[in-house]
């Protein structure tokens, strides 16, 4: 691609969308909405097509000293590559899904493209403070979603997302400004081969923490999370949940694991206790919630969780498979929000009590349906099955103990989606509108059909999303092999083994 | 320096005293009749002094060559610096007064002529480089904002806030002119430089009780806690022009002062009222964004914002670095944009019969009734929230830098808590804006000076304003080493 801007040029489309987008009338903005994050996509897989697996860790790059103190520095390494090509998939499906909000139209399209346009660079930034600007330039946009257009309780949810959001940040703020100090360059490659003194990197850990960890959101920090997705409209929790949440991932895998390895180290048993207990609380939540979206915001976290045990393992299974997850949730849960959705559109009402026996009047949507409940679950063949395994597999290395308590987890999951399906596309037709509803249109096929495929996609052939990022995860571990945890069970017993064989 | 070469380090000094004296004469002469006529050629008069002030912030003049009258007065880049905020922040107050005060048929060619003679103020204030320049100019500005406040002489709030803003400021003045005889007896000077000299390795007790009474009468001037009490009842008081006048001009005035005085005439004794700033700094960001929690008028919001800004200001002062000081110079460039532009919403809500409304549930859904408002009010909100992209948060950024990079970590990490309590009723503005049910009170219609104002002042804190920070902190910087110099 030699020189050319391309990133600059991912978030310059969504920026003319929006200016568009609010001068035009409602049917106009709809169109620009669209066809500038159609653009978006091709332009995502132009990205990927020519981001050459193996090459130098930073393709793309582009840097201009345009400020005072930090500069425009762009360039993705296969991470970000994946997550960009995840924010531009899933965006054109969030307009599409925007069909049943009709009010305040063309500022609702301006918010979204906004928001692309802030995801994109949060993912391509390589300079501290740049990223920090998108980062949490963020919290506007998804405020305005949450609020103008959420549902009743949309105030209150507005409210604790951002503050919970903001507060976590700002911590993060000075620790990025100490790091400046300390290493004199804003330049995140560099960052990530600084050696910060330990002492230092426990409170520049713990300050990066409290961001990610709400961000992520880890439990206990995990609460503004059902409520900025029961309120927010479908289009936004596709967003929140597919994209935003994974802000946090990234975070832990672009700042805290390669800069303040040590640190991590140190607080290992934190991450890992806290993603134990997400995972089997959220899961128990998640069982006895009688409203779909906040099941769906707790499993949520629950995967989440499954992401930075992975991350917290300190080697190359854990981290591919923390990647995998990162990704697979990102459709999944979009395409669970959106199937919600769907049916939300037709009855108004999030309940799952009021639904039942879809299977017979919607088959084709509880098929769709059937399909994201087991890659939630995790069924051999999706993308969940991947990442979790991949995920486990790393961390079993170290720690059996989370292992198990993570794998709990997951037959819990395997409880409350399954349950949740049975109570919503099983049974018999309770209610006589429910049972009255009509099958998908072709608008809701396109949607739940593209993420289906990449669902399938993920599950059968994950290749295609391992190799991009091999050689920087292989880079990552070695970065942090130098603090990685001691295991708890020898699984490496090679000299007991070999004594075995000498008494045979 | 001879007395000619003197004279011409002050020609922006002297165009404004002149032009103000000529001024009020055409107004004596005239009366009503030369309202307009006054307030142009005073606009005027103050983008000719932004022209004659601008090249010595662009050369970034310090040294020798800039100080006047045997060290009274310099006119170096850091005095530039608050000079240029000044006369722009003044130049738009004189822009938007006519059509609120023409509504009461109160508008007076004296309003024009005080603004000059405050700018006059103001200008001596920023050049001070004496305890006794300092006095005079803090005094001329005093008086003639004491008018100000009551310029609408029968409205019973305004009356009251100017007779307020009179007995408070008259008491700070009596504290700092207490401050200032104590200094003098414990240093022997009222030069800027013979103090510093003076305190240099010791200091008496005497002194530090002057230094803290200086201070504590500079405070109530850039209404710092604990000595704020007044701001919020002289802004909601006070006509809506001439709060927008008190929040920006005299705030950049008397900022850069203590800036010169604490570190100019102080600077040996960093240590001593470092303690006092940092104090006043995490009590103003504290008491700016609780006070502001439960107002319902926009007017006090926004005073109580400004005592949350100040305090952000103090944290750049504290870290008594050149980069803290070039932060506080950031900080006021983007505070003054953002007040005026907020200010300038207030001036624009107005009823139908063109009465204007100050209560912030007048705002209520006001994106759906008059979007482009909106939009603009919640670019200003966010800005003063911090929250990047938006130019507000690159204030927040370098004044924490300095501190981080002044080693006063823990300063900043309380700061930055502070402004997340500050975010609550910023954006609480905005929830109002967006959120709620319009109450379309807001009906009046505003000429497009106002809305110049208002899309230049959105625009300098939009994120296309990024491109132009290196420029920015260039002339800061080498402002910052003008006041350094001199020191």
């Amino acid at each position: 691609m030699g020189g050319f801007p391309i990133l600059s040029l991912m978030l310059l489309v969504p920026l003319v969308g929006a200016v568009i987008c609010l001068l035009a009338g409602e049917r106009a903005a709809r169109m620009v909405a669209l066809v500038a994050t159609l653009v978006d996509l091709g332009l995502g897989i132009v990205l990927w097509v020519n981001y050459d697996v193996g090459g130098a860790q930073w393709q793309f790059t582009e840097r201009l000293p345009l400020f005072a103190g930090f500069q425009w520095a762009m360039g993705i390494d296969g991470i970000a590559m994946l997550l960009i090509v995840l924010t531009v998939f899933l965006m054109p499906i969030c307009i599409l899904a925007s069909r049943s909000i009709t009010r305040r139209v063309p500022e609702y399209m301006a918010t979204f493209l906004f928001m692309e346009l802030l995801m994109i660079g949060v993912f391509a930034a390589q300079d501290l403070f740049l990223f920090y600007i998108f980062f949490e330039g963020g919290l506007i946009p998804m405020y305005l979603i949450i609020g103008v257009w959420g549902g009743d309780n949309r105030v209150y949810a507005a409210y604790k997302f951002f503050l919970y959001t903001l507060l976590g940040s700002v911590l993060m703020l000075v620790a990025m400004l100490w790091m400046a100090h300390e290493a004199g360059t804003t330049f995140i490659p560099t960052l990530m081969a600084y050696d910060f003194p330990p002492h230092a990197q426990t409170w520049l850990w713990l300050a990066f923490f409290a961001s990610f960890a709400v961000k992520m959101p880890m439990w206990p920090l995990h609460t503004w999370l059902p409520d900025a997705h029961v309120q927010a409209p479908t289009a936004g929790s596709v967003i929140l949940a597919g994209v935003l949440l994974k802000m946090g991932g990234y975070g832990f895998i672009r700042f805290s694991l390669p800069m303040f390895p040590e640190a991590s180290l140190q607080f290992v048993w934190l991450i890992w206790g806290l993603s134990m207990a997400a995972v089997v609380l959220t899961s128990l939540i998640a069982l006895v919630q009688t409203d779909m979206k906040k099941l769906i915001a707790y499993s949520s976290v629950a995967h989440m969780a499954i992401v930075t045990v992975g991350l917290f393992a300190f080697n190359t299974q854990g981290l591919d498979g923390a990647m995998i997850v990162m990704l697979s949730h990102g459709v999944v849960s979009g395409a669970l929000f959106l199937c919600v959705g769907v049916i939300y559109d037709r009855l108004h009402t999030r309940e799952i009590a009021r639904y039942g026996g879809l299977s017979i009047n919607m088959p084709h949507y509880a098929l769709l349906f059937m399909l994201f409940t087991m890659a939630s679950v995790g069924l051999p063949g999706t993308s969940g099955f991947v990442g979790e395994f991949l995920s486990l597999i790393g961390i079993y290395q170290v720690s059996t103990w989370a292992t198990a308590v993570c794998t709990t987890g997951i037959i819990l999951g395997a409880g409350y989606m399954l349950y949740l399906y049975w109570r919503v596309a099983f049974g018999v037709q309770r209610n006589a509108d429910a049972a009255a509803m009509p099958d998908l249109d072709m608008r809701e096929w396109v949607m739940l059909g593209a993420l289906g495929l990449a669902v399938l996609w993920m599950g059968v052939y994950p290749e295609s999303f391992l190799a991009p990022i091999r050689s920087d995860i292989a880079a990552l571990d070695a970065r942090i092999a130098r603090a990685a945890p001691v295991s708890d069970s020898d699984l490496r017993t090679t000299a007991p083994k070999a004594a075995r064989g000498e008494a045979q | 320096m001879d007395f000619a070469g003197s004279l011409s380090l002050i020609v922006p000094e002297i165009v404004l005293s002149v032009s103000g004296l000529v001024l009020l004469l055409v107004a004596g002469w005239a009366g009503g009749k030369a309202n307009r006529l006054v307030t142009i050629l005073a606009c005027a008069v103050l983008a000719a002094c932004f022209v004659i002030t601008a090249p010595s912030v662009c050369g970034g003049a310090m040294g020798a060559g800039t100080h006047a009258f045997g060290g009274l007065f310099a006119a170096d880049a850091f005095a530039g610096f608050a000079k240029l905020m000044i006369y722009a922040a003044s130049g738009a107050v004189l822009v938007v007064a006519p059509a609120f005060f023409g509504r009461y048929g109160l508008m007076r060619a004296e309003f024009p002529v005080l603004v000059l003679f405050a700018v006059l103020g103001m200008n001596v204030m920023v050049s001070a480089t004496d305890l006794m320049t300092l006095y005079i100019g803090l005094e001329l500005n005093s008086l003639s904002s004491y008018v100000l406040a009551s310029f609408l002489r029968t409205d019973e709030r305004s009356s009251e806030a100017g007779l307020k803003y009179f007995v408070l400021g008259a008491l700070a003045s009596g504290i700092l002119l207490f401050g200032i005889s104590l200094t003098y007896g414990f240093t022997g000077t009222t030069a800027f430089t013979g103090i510093r000299d003076a305190l240099d390795g010791h200091m008496e007790m005497g002194a530090l009780f002057g230094i803290t009474f200086v201070l504590a009468g500079l405070a109530f001037k850039i209404s710092a806690v604990p000595f704020h009490m007044w701001t919020p009842d002289v802004y909601e008081g006070a006509p809506t022009p001439v709060t927008t006048f008190f929040s920006s001009a005299p705030k950049v005035a008397a900022v850069a002062l203590v800036a010169r005085v604490s570190l100019g005439a102080f600077g040996p004794q960093a240590e001593a009222w470092r303690q006092i700033v940092i104090f006043a700094a995490l009590v103003s960001i504290l008491v700016g964004a609780v006070g502001a929690i439960g107002q319902s008028n926009i007017k006090r919001l926004l005073a109580y914002s400004s005592i949350n800004n100040v305090g952000f200001i103090l944290v750049g002062l504290a870290a008594a670095t050149p980069q803290g000081v070039a932060s506080m110079l950031l900080y006021l460039a983007v505070y003054v944009a953002m007040t005026i532009g907020s200010f300038v919403v207030v001036l624009m809500m107005r009823d139908a019969e063109g009465q204007p409304l100050e209560a912030i549930s007048d705002l209520a859904g006001l994106s759906r009734t008059r979007f482009a408002l909106a939009f603009c009010l919640m670019c200003l909100m966010f800005s003063l929230a911090g929250i990047p992209p938006l130019m507000g948060f690159w204030a927040k950024l370098v004044v924490f830098q300095a501190a981080v990079n002044a080693g006063l970590f823990v300063v900043a990490v309380l700061a930055v808590v502070g402004s997340v309590i500050g975010a609550f009723y910023y954006i609480k503005i905005v929830k109002v804006m967006f959120f709620d049910e319009p109450a379309d009170t807001i009906r009046g219609r505003s000429d497009w000076a106002h809305w110049a104002l208002l899309a230049i002042s959105t625009i300098a804190i939009s994120p296309v304003m990024y491109l132009v920070t290196g420029w920015l902190t260039q002339l800061a910087d080498k402002a910052a080493a003008a006041l350094f110099l001199v020191a």
